[in-house]
This record gives structure tokens, C-alpha cells and sequence, in this order.
């Protein structure tokens, strides 16, 4: 018996705030205005789009003490735009990256379940914790969490969220105007919630949204946040780009959801991936090399480079040889505010890596940088594309992906005009909504009251 | 040579299905509308077609309960709301002209949060966005964060020293956290991107600032991640009663709600105001009040008045408020807003009773009373709030001279 075809879920994540986004480009435009966000959300829609994706950062990165200037700067607020795009869009999820450690339980519910309400039934949040005193002081609460701390934390907010959002059952509200009826439970809402992290009791004051909570992102890779993805989340935002590394988060994370109870299905995979699209391979790939150049110039090589030494190379010339100096190792002091630089963990088994491969290839630092960070995970003709992107979720290595266009807003209007009704034809994407939410569009069941939710249980455990 | 009259400013207070408790069950009300985008974006659109000036938005960190300890356990009135500032987003891309003024709870929340909300707030409106700074004292919210040990304010032990000692504190912090909201607004100077293609620049970080701010609660570093707003900053508003909040909003905002009795009363309110605006060394910048007034309009003489003791015989009591009641026709209440001018005031808010009756008496029986008398605009003259309130574009604290 052949395996069912599976069908291919797609987000498009607004670019911005690394070296991936062309701003140099004529095309490229504001990263700030609301018209860029309503262009890309509009064509994402068009294109019968699972949901919009935007991230977060709570600080400005700095490098060597000064504020880091060569990349896009500057974001708005998601809660903000996403629900100001509910007003433009009316089928496409609109997926918010929040914190856990900046932020309290009772705020962000009523953020989550306004925008909820307000896209009637549209919202997601990726859970993230911000790690560093660095983005704390920005905020009343400091950055004073430890590391074990600030993943408590998020378990015990998430937990604490979930109460909330079930804290209304959803037949509360009658309005009777004849009887004057307005609510049958005379105090709605009612939560109590004390743990190590929170001391909360009282009512929440949002009535119960349409998606009853917000479809849950998780985007981690280590075994902690695996288990917490197949613990309670609807779907994982991953790095894992390339159909070997793909197939085996897959296959891992899948493997844990039985343990709590849950079917494969449960659990959506998507990594985040970009594409350059061309007339011909060839013509692509030629593409590709000049959005690379653009994307890692000279002084953004030294850069990057310097993410790694954590020491200031500015002296040294983008076009030569790597430094003659070895990275420092300990605590990242050069770049502050960087995920990226989480990333190495062994800065010195990289670094003779890199040089390895600089010394057989002849590759001068810019070059290098260009070989060794994110190239493009799809590259070629519209029906090159679409076969590998269906290859890769038949494959098992996906459930769909997260694309980021290299341009801001147009960066996806390609794709949607000529890779997405391809993956049509082949029958393994929608040609049109059938729901109205997200957790239609990803093929998640109604949410279940906490009540009797096996995650929800698990993770309140986990946390008390 | 006399001065022409300024013009008068007209904006609504937008709550649930209107201001008295027992407004969804008037024919029209829409309560079980309440939380959806629709009924908001009517709201709002309606209020747009009155060129009012701007629309404030309510809310709170708990539930809606006449008891300051708690739910007060009634089921014959609204309980439950979405997020203002939400709401106000919610609506901008489908309005064009009028102000956008949702409410923010200070005394729980991130300043760094809401000073970048606001900031979208105002990007997304392209120049309206406002936001009107709110304290809680109330006994059920601080467990809601479990952050700060339950303040203990009494309203009706407020003349207390305690009492004094306890608004005194929330009003503090109050105007500290406007100052991070602006200094955040500041703190990206207007031309900071300068995408310079030569030396790979997106930003110059020259135009960057941090805030540095340290207060007695709370210390914030910056600068913002959202750049400057279109407005360079929002406007900033509050509901003032007595002196704390007087002194919050003479050196703190841009526009003041106050609920005078009469005109003897607006006139002490506006002394008080002026006095400590001057104290704040704010003497030559343009503070508005706003008088703020509950109504309930009918064009029929009488009509207002009956269907006020309807909705009174509904509740079950007599309406009574923090601002002053009106019942009346348009003609009278227009009477009544010009006396208000007269005496100081630079504009009203009204609070309309029943949501959408009332506001519809505001744009389509009020509004054009006023226009026919010259007292009100024929058209928006500006696109920005600030511009349709008169107040200038702030110049940039941090930029260099
Ligand atoms: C007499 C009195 C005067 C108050 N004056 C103000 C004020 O001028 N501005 C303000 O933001 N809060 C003021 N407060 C506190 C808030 O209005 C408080 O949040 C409100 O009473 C709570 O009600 P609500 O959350 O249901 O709106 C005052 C409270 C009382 C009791």
C-alpha cells in the first residue's frame, strides 16, 4: 500500500533584522511601514498562505559595544501589526513570536485572545524566552533570570496562559435583552495559578476566543525544548533545512509525541527555509551567487567573522586570508543580542573547520563567510522548486516550511505566482481555504479544554 | 480686532455597549457583538463620519465590577473586554482621519511594551495614535500580575494620608513611565536609517539613543526597537479628578479629561491645572482639557430624559457618574459645550450612554448643530492627531542642535 500524499502547509516570514534581507536592493522597501507588511501579507494570502510569521528581538544588537548598524534595525510591535493586518487579510494566520521571561501570563492572554477574537480565530504564538540581562534591561523585571530559570519560566507562563484561555468555557456570555441576562456565571474567568515563577489568582476578563487559545509555535532544538514541543505545541519552527537533517528532527520529534498521548499529526514540522527562483537552473543558481555577495558584504563578513573570534577583527581585509589569531574562548563578549552566536558552541572546533576549508579552497574571509552561513535552502526554476519542496515533505523531512524572501515586501510575489499554483497541479497544496482558523488551515483539532488536556496536565506537572 | 473663536475639539469615549450599565438592552445595542472586529469598526467609522477629533478606547486588568475588592457578582451587565490598544489597531487600516486613543493600565505593565505598541500604533495609522495612561489602585488586579504586594487604596479612605500617600505613589510612577513612553519615542532621531549602500549601513548609529532612564520603581536602558512614529510622539492623555492627577497631566500630557460640575467648577479645575503646568515648566506648551460629560441625545424634547429613566428603572437605580450627565437635544448640549469653551475648555469627550443610539446622535444631530453655528470643522483639516488637535510635531530631545 502506498503512503497518502501529504499536503504541503506554507508561512511566509516578514525579512528583516539579520544580513539575509537585500535592503541595498532598488526593489527592496520600508522595513517599518505598514504597506510593507500589508504587501506581503496580501500576497501570502493570495497564495492561499497558512499564516504570517513575524520575530522578535527586545533589544538592539550591539558589537563591540556599539550598535549593530549593517543589517535591517528596527521592528514594530507584533501584537500591534498583527492585529492591525487581521483588518486586511481573512483567511491567513497571523503568528506572533512573544516572550516569556518579559512579559506576564495575564497580559499576554488578552493579547493573544483579543487577537483571537479580533481575526476571528486566526492567532498563533511562538513561545520564546529571551536569555540574556542584556535585552533585561530593557524591562521592569530585569534580566535576573537564570538560564534553568527562564525555561521554568516559559513551562509555568505557557501553563499559566492555558488556565487563562480556558478560564471562560464559551457559553458564559447570553446577552438576553428580555430577560436581562447578560452572563450566567456571576464571575467568569476564575484562575489560580501558584508556582515557582507565578502567584496568581483572580478572574481573566477576555470571554473565550474562537480558536478557544492560540495554535502554540515551539522553536528550539535542544532535547529540553523537543520535549516541550511534543509535550504541548502545535507546531516547531525549526532550523533544519536539508532533507537529512530534516528527516531526523522529524523522525525524532514524532517518536516523542506518543508519550504524551499524541498522534503525529499533532505535532506540524517547519523549518524555516529561502528560495531564489530563476527562468533556468542555471540562471538561478547565477541569482543566488549575486543575492549571496549582497547579503555578506566586505565589512559584513568581518562581522560575522568576529561573532565566532569573539574578538575585533576590523583591522583585517574582508578579501584576505582569515585572521592569524585564534577565537577567544569563554563568554561571547564581542556581539550582544545575537542568537546566531549561541549557535557555536565550540568555537575552536569551528574555527579549524573554517580554516580547513579556507586553506583547500583558496577562500578569502568574505568568500568563506558566504560558504559557511545560511546559503539558499531552494534554488532553481519554479517547477525545480516546486518538485523539491514536495520531495522534502513526501520525504518525511517536513510537514512544510517557513519561507523567508531575501526583499522586502515583494520578496514573495514570484513564488506565489508561479511556484504555488505548481504545487497545485500536483495536488499537494490547497487551491482554496476550507476553514476559516488557523488550527483549520494546519489540520489541528479544536482545542481541548485543559481540563482533560494530556499536554496541558503534563506540563502543569512538569511545573509544580 | 477680536480673535477668531478657536474651533472646538470633539472626541468619544468608546466602552462595551455604551456608558450606562444597563445600555445592550436598548433596541439597537448589539451586545452580543461586543467582541468582534465589526462592531468596533462600525463604531469607530461612525465616528469618523462626524470628523470627530479622535475616539478614546476603555480598559482594564480585571473585570468590570462596581466593587473596587473584586467581582461583584452581577449577571445583568457587561463583563469582559478585548484589549484597547488591540482594538484601536484593529480598526486603523479601515479609518483614515480620526485619532485613535485606546487606554494602558501603567501600573502593570512594560513602559518598553507599550511605548513600542503605541509607536505601531501610530505607524499602522500613519500619525493618529494616542494612548490614554491609566493608574489602578483596584485590589483585584495587582494578583492578576502577583508582582507587587496588593496596594492598599481605599477610595474611600483617599483624603486620608494614606490614602494621599498611596496615589501619590501610583501617580509617581505614572509620570515616570510617560517620561520612558516619550524619551523611547525620542530615542531614534526621524532620518536615523539611512541605508548607505557605500559603507553597508542601514542605520547610523549616531541617531541612536539610549534612554538611560532610572526611577524610583523601575529603570529602562533603550533605545527603542520600533523607530520613531510618524507623529515623532503619540499624544498622551489621562483622566484627571483631583491634584495628583492634575500634576500628572500638567507636566506629563498633551490632553487632560476632567469632569467639572459647572462652570464655576471648570474654572477652578483649569486654575489648577494651568497653576501646576506652569510649576512643571510647561507654561508655553499647549496643554488641552477636555471636559469630559456622559449623554444620552434625542432630537425630540423630553425623549432624552424619558429614556434616561428607562435605562434607570432597567439598572434598578439611579445613574450616577464621575462626570456630569447630560440628557437633552443636540441644540441644548451644544449650548452647554460652548458655555464649557467659554469658560477654558479647549474641547469635550463624550461618553455616550448607549452604544450606537447616542453616538449617532453625537455625528449626525450634534456635529451639525455645532457646524451650523461655526463652531465645529466642515472637514479634516489635518491627517495626523496632532495636527487636528493643533499641537506641533515634537522637535527630537536627543538630536543634536
Ligand atoms: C476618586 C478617584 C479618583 C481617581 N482619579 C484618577 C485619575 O484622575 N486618573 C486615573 O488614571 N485614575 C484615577 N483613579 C484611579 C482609577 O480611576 C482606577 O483605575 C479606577 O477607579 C478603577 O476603575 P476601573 O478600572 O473599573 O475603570 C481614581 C480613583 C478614584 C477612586
Amino acid at each position: 500500500m502506498s503512503k497518502p500524499v501529504k499536503q504541503i502547509h506554507l508561512a511566509a516570514h516578514f525579512p528583516g533584522v539579520n544580513n539575509s534581507t537585500v535592503w541595498s536592493d532598488p526593489a527592496a522597501g520600508s522595513q517599518i511601514d505598514f504597506s510593507s507588511f500589508v504587501h506581503l501579507a496580501r500576497t501570502a494570502e493570495r497564495a492561499k498562505f497558512d499564516f504570517l510569521f513575524l520575530a522578535e528581538g527586545l533589544r538592539l544588537r550591539e558589537q563591540n559595544g556599539e550598535i549593530y548598524d549593517l543589517d535591517v534595525v528596527g521592528r514594530p510591535d507584533t501584537f500591534t501589526v498583527l492585529t492591525a493586518l487581521a483588518a486586511v487579510t481573512d483567511k491567513l494566520g497571523l503568528a506572533g513570536t512573544i516572550n516569556s521571561t518579559f512579559n506576564e501570563p495575564y497580559e499576554v492572554a488578552r493579547q493573544f485572545a483579543t487577537l483571537d477574537h479580533l481575526s476571528a480565530g486566526r492567532a498563533a504564538w511562538n513561545v520564546v524566552t529571551s536569555w540574556d540581562e542584556f535585552t533585561g534591561q530593557n524591562f521592569r523585571r530585569g534580566g535576573f533570570l537564570a538560564q534553568e530559570d527562564r525555561y521554568l519560566r516559559a513551562r509555568q507562563f505557557l501553563a499559566a496562559t492555558w488556565e487563562l484561555f480556558d478560564s471562560w468555557r464559551g457559553d458564559e456570555i447570553t446577552a438576553d435583552q428580555d430577560t436581562g441576562v447578560f452572563l450566567t456565571d456571576p464571575a467568569p474567568g476564575r484562575f489560580d495559578h501558584h508556582v515557582d515563577q507565578f502567584d496568581i489568582s483572580g478572574h481573566f476578563n477576555v470571554p473565550r476566543s474562537p480558536q478557544g487559545r492560540p495554535v502554540i509555535f515551539q522553536a528550539g532544538d535542544s532535547e529540553e525544548g523537543r520535549e516541550f514541543a511534543a509535550s504541548g505545541a502545535d507546531a516547531i519552527f525549526t532550523r533544519h533545512g536539508t532533507l537529512e537533517d530534516g528527516q531526523a528532527f522529524y523522525a525524532d520529534v514524532k517518536r516523542r509525541l506518543a508519550r504524551y498521548g499524541r498522534a503525529p499529526d499533532e505535532l506540524k514540522i517547519l523549518p524555516g527555509v529561502t528560495f531564489v527562483l530563476g527562468d533556468t537552473d542555471a540562471d538561478a543558481r547565477e541569482k543566488a551567487d549575486v543575492i549571496r555577495h549582497q547579503q555578506v558584504s566586505g565589512p559584513t563578513a568581518i562581522k560575522l567573522l568576529e561573532q565566532l573570534w569573539n574578538r575585533d577583527l576590523s583591522a583585517y581585509d574582508p578579501d584576505g586570508p582569515l585572521p592569524d589569531v585564534d577565537p577567544l574562548v569563554g563568554e561571547n563578549t564581542v556581539a550582544r543580542g545575537r542568537a546566531s552566536v549561541r549557535m557555536h558552541r565550540d568555537p575552536t572546533a569551528t574555527a579549524a573547520r573554517w580554516r580547513a576549508l579556507a586553506e583547500e579552497k583558496h577562500l578569502s574571509i568574505r568568500e568563506l563567510i558566504i560558504a559557511v552561513t545560511g546559503r539558499q535552502s531552494f534554488i532553481g526554476t519554479p517547477a525545480t522548486v516546486a518538485d523539491a519542496l514536495d520531495h522534502f515533505v513526501q520525504s518525511d523531512a517536513s510537514d512544510g516550511f517557513i519561507l523567508t524572501p531575501h526583499l522586502t515586501p515583494g520578496g514573495l510575489d514570484d513564488f506565489a505566482d508561479t511556484v504555488v499554483p505548481l504545487l497545485q497541479e500536483k495536488g499537494v497544496f490547497r487551491t482554496e481555504y476550507e476553514g476559516d482558523t488557523l488550527r483549520e488551515h494546519l489540520g489541528l483539532g479544536a482545542a481541548r479544554a485543559v481540563r482533560d488536556d494530556r499536554a496541558g496536565a503534563a506540563d502543569r506537572k512538569a511545573a509544580s | 480686532m477680536p480673535s477668531a473663536p478657536s474651533p472646538l475639539h470633539l472626541a468619544v469615549a468608546l466602552d462595551a455597549a455604551g456608558w450606562h450599565p444597563a445600555a445592550w438592552r436598548e433596541p439597537g445595542a448589539r451586545p452580543r457583538e461586543l467582541f468582534t472586529a465589526r462592531y468596533w469598526t462600525d463604531l469607530v467609522t461612525e465616528a469618523e463620519r462626524g470628523l470627530l477629533d479622535f475616539v478614546t478606547i476603555e480598559d482594564s486588568l480585571s473585570l468590570q465590577s462596581s466593587s473596587f475588592a473584586g467581582p461583584d457578582g452581577r449577571t445583568d451587565q457587561v463583563r469582559g473586554r478585548l484589549d484597547a490598544l488591540l482594538v484601536a489597531a484593529r480598526v486603523a487600516p479601515l479609518t483614515r482621519h480620526i485619532g485613535l486613543i485606546p487606554t494602558a493600565v501603567v501600573t502593570h505593565t512594560e513602559p518598553f511594551h507599550v511605548s513600542k505598541a503605541v509607536a505601531t500604533l501610530d505607524f499602522v495609522s500613519t500619525g493618529r495614535a494616542g494612548v490614554q495612561v491609566k493608574v489602578s489602585g483596584r485590589a483585584d488586579e495587582a494578583p492578576h500580575f502577583g508582582r507587587r504586594p496588593a496596594i492598599r487604596f481605599r477610595p474611600d479612605e483617599l483624603d486620608s494620608p494614606a490614602g494621599l500617600a498611596a496615589l501619590k505613589e501610583l501617580f509617581d510612577e505614572a509620570g515616570d513611565y510617560v517620561e520612558v513612553l516619550r524619551r523611547l519615542w525620542d530615542s531614534w532621531e526621524d532620518d536615523a536609517e539611512i541605508r548607505d549602500a557605500a559603507t553597508g549601513r542601514f542605520i547610523d548609529r549616531d541617531k541612536l539613543h539610549y534612554i538611560d532612564f532610572t526611577g524610583e520603581r523601575f529603570s529602562v536602558k533603550g533605545p527603542s526597537i520600533t523607530p520613531r512614529p510618524p507623529q515623532g510622539q503619540p499624544v498622551v492623555t489621562a483622566l484627571a479628578h483631583r491634584e495628583e492627577p492634575f500634576r500628572l497631566v500638567a507636566a506629563s500630557a498633551d490632553v487632560g479629561f476632567v469632569t467639572p460640575q459647572d462652570t464655576a467648577d471648570t474654572r477652578a479645575i483649569l486654575a489648577r491645572i494651568r497653576a501646576a503646568q506652569a510649576t512643571a515648566g510647561r507654561a508655553d506648551e499647549t496643554v488641552h482639557v477636555f471636559g469630559d460629560l456622559v449623554v444620552l441625545l434625542d432630537d425630540e424634547p423630553g425623549a432624552a430624559a424619558d429614556r434616561r429613566a428607562r435605562l434607570e428603572e432597567r439598572a434598578g437605580a439611579p445613574y450616577t457618574s464621575d462626570a456630569r450627565v447630560f440628557a437633552g437635544t443636540p441644540a441644548e448640549l451644544a449650548d452647554l459645550l460652548l458655555e464649557g469653551q467659554e469658560a477654558g475648555l479647549t474641547g469635550f469627550r463624550l461618553r455616550p450612554a448607549v452604544l450606537p443610539h447616542d453616538l449617532e446622535r453625537i455625528t449626525r444631530g450634534l456635529v451639525p448643530e455645532l457646524q451650523r453655528r461655526g463652531a465645529f470643522r466642515t472637514a479634516y483639516e489635518a491627517a495626523t492627531l496632532r495636527g487636528l488637535l493643533g499641537l506641533p510635531r515634537p522637535a527630537n530631545r536627543y538630536a543634536a542642535l
